[in-house]
């Protein structure tokens, strides 16, 4: 029997305003719904992880929270501000707030490190103000940020030269640059050996711990959601299965969830459908 | 016995296939009766599709084109423009003179035989730069860059949209329209006119050359570009004008497709193709009505 959602850690255990607020989130291509009203909240400094099945809708909501698709329906509030309605000259300041780190990096390919981390200080919203920045300074900014994800003096590598593991470290350290309060990773450490999956997971952590940032990481990488997450999130079939703490998960009833951190074959979830 | 299908107006397979199922001669006629006669109806319904989406497909290049004269307002990176006039002029003009400059020839070598047996020979360089400047060089211009330079443009933008990186340039509240459109279009809107008053000037020297082989003198080949050409000098400005609107086609549908681009690698090779047809077609379409506009209405 699925624990009722009353019972899980619903709302951001701490009591302060949300920082994004997604009500009733709707998503659709064509006749096919994608996300089928999606609710939650997540607190400032908070890392929520959201887990599901390939195909679930865990990305698309990430999409939906960085501005980059409109819901069909629903609204998604950052602070007070509803971006599913923004224009996207409007939602252009809003994504100044948030940096998205994505699942394969997207780094800029015809440009070196250097310029990959400073292009959103030069050519974002922040670009009078950093114009200002003598050369040195810029580069000594970019050289903080490469120390901090753990790669220094790379700067003048071109992105084709690096490992995914580098090249996902250097897309955190674009995503920091103009200094975030919302950082979005879509599969962080899919594909990685355990080794730079775990150097990414601790990436993750000091992240909030050293800027206070809110996260929400989408992972199917069951023991870097137990390691990193203060609540998590499974989606199945486009609607939120449970949202707890790790602990609520591990011990939840819910087959559903049972069977996917489990991983087991046998269960509700219709495999060969997939 | 089960009854034959019949097939409908969308059947992916066209209404003319024979279902192997039938199993008697009677209902194999009937069938292909049938189905030609839902072809007769198919056939208005797929023109009116196809004009419908030819009018979307303006539509998007026009809102294009708003957004990127918006964007304008807030400036370009003059870095970018110079970048994007180099890339599209300099890699395109050996193409174009090229293919303006042997387009010349050709048309010397037609025509100095045509007019020599009227005893007008002389006459073939005037006659060769009107057609040149008036339709040749302009027209190959465009249609080269397009080929050259749009192609590229699309490519690049395909790329960059399948690996998430025009994403990833909107999560830093970068405008694509700012960074990767605006640029482009106005380079291109720049680099156009120029082009095309080279490609005017190979594809004279390619008929003078020629002219000259067929025993005409560079001073009468000249000599008759000054008198046809200059007696009315709005022909070469008109001519050049063209461009100025095919630089604008070539940079919007260059950039429209890379950025609606989807389906990875194959995606982008569908797209940089139908950048090309789409280009060339609708410099063809956009010459006939600013032709006609230019050289016979008579407004201008």
């Amino acid at each position: 029997m699925p624990d009722s959602p009353s019972q899980m850690s619903e709302t951001p255990s701490q009591s302060v305003f949300p920082k994004i607020r997604v009500q009733d989130v709707h998503f659709a291509v064509d006749e096919l719904e994608i996300l089928k009203g999606i609710s939650l909240e997540i607190a400032p400094g908070e890392i929520l992880c959201v887990m599901g099945l390939s195909g679930a809708g865990k990305s698309t909501l990430t999409r939906c929270i960085a501005g980059l698709i409109r819901p069909t329906r629903g609204n998604i509030l950052i602070d007070d501000d509803d971006i599913s309605r923004m224009t996207e000259d409007q939602l252009l300041k809003i994504r100044a707030k948030i940096g998205v780190v994505f699942q394969y990096a997207a780094l800029f390919d015809s440009m070196n490190v250097y310029e990959n981390i400073a292009f959103g200080l030069l050519r974002g919203p922040m670009r009078q103000e950093n114009r200002r920045l003598s050369k040195v300074a810029l580069m000594r900014r970019v050289a903080e940020l490469l120390h901090e994800v753990g790669l220094p003096g790379i700067e003048k590598r071109m992105p084709a030269d690096l490992s995914g593991g580098m090249r996902r470290r250097v897309g955190l350290a674009r995503a920091l640059a103009t200094n975030p309060e919302i950082v979005l990773y879509d599969e962080p450490t899919s594909g990685l050996d355990p080794v730079t999956g775990a150097a990414i997971d601790q990436l993750i952590l000091s992240t909030r711990d050293r800027n206070g940032v809110t996260s929400v990481v989408v992972s199917h990488d069951m023991s870097s959601i137990y390691h990193i997450a203060d609540r998590i999130l499974m989606i199945y079939e486009g609607k939120k299965q449970i949202l707890g703490t790790p602990k609520e998960i591990q011990e939840t009833d819910d087959p559903i969830v049972r069977q996917f951190i489990t991983g087991s074959v046998e269960g509700p979830i219709n495999v060969k459908r997939r | 016995m089960t009854t034959p299908e019949r097939h409908s107006p969308a059947a992916p397979h066209g209404p003319h296939r024979h279902d192997p199922s039938l199993d008697s001669t009677e209902e194999a006629i009937e069938e292909t009766v049938s189905a030609a006669g839902e072809g007769l109806i198919l056939w208005p319904r797929l023109a009116a599709q196809a004009f419908v989406a030819m009018f979307v497909y303006l539509g998007e290049i026009v809102a294009l084109l708003g957004q990127t004269l918006v964007a304008l307002r807030r400036g370009v990176n003059v870095n970018d423009l110079v970048r994007q006039m180099s890339v599209i002029g300099v890699e395109t003009v050996p193409i174009a003179l090229m293919t303006v400059g042997f387009s010349g020839a050709v048309l010397a070598l037609y025509s100095v035989d045509s007019l020599r047996r009227y005893g007008a020979s002389n006459l073939v360089g005037g006659i060769v730069a009107i057609a040149i400047v008036r339709e040749t060089g302009p027209i190959l211009a465009g249609v080269v860059t397009a080929a050259r330079a749009g192609s590229a443009m699309t490519a690049e933008i395909a790329s960059m949209k399948v690996s998430e990186q025009i994403d990833a340039l909107r999560t830093m509240a970068v405008s694509p329209i700012s960074y990767l459109v605006l640029p482009r279009t106005l380079a291109s809107f720049l680099v156009l006119p120029l082009l095309g008053i080279l490609s005017n000037v190979a594809g004279v020297i390619g008929g003078s050359l020629v002219a000259a082989a067929n025993g005409v003198p560079y001073t009468a080949y000249f000599n008759s570009i000054h008198l046809i050409l200059w007696a009315d000098g709005r022909d070469v400005t008109r001519g050049l004008f063209k461009t100025f609107f095919f630089g604008i086609i070539v940079a919007l549908v260059g950039c429209r497709e890379g950025l609606n681009t989807s389906g990875g690698a194959v995606g982008v090779g569908k797209s940089t193709t139908r950048c090309v047809v789409i280009s060339i077609v609708l410099i063809f379409a956009a010459n006939f009505f600013l032709s006609f506009l230019l050289f016979q209405s008579g407004l201008f």
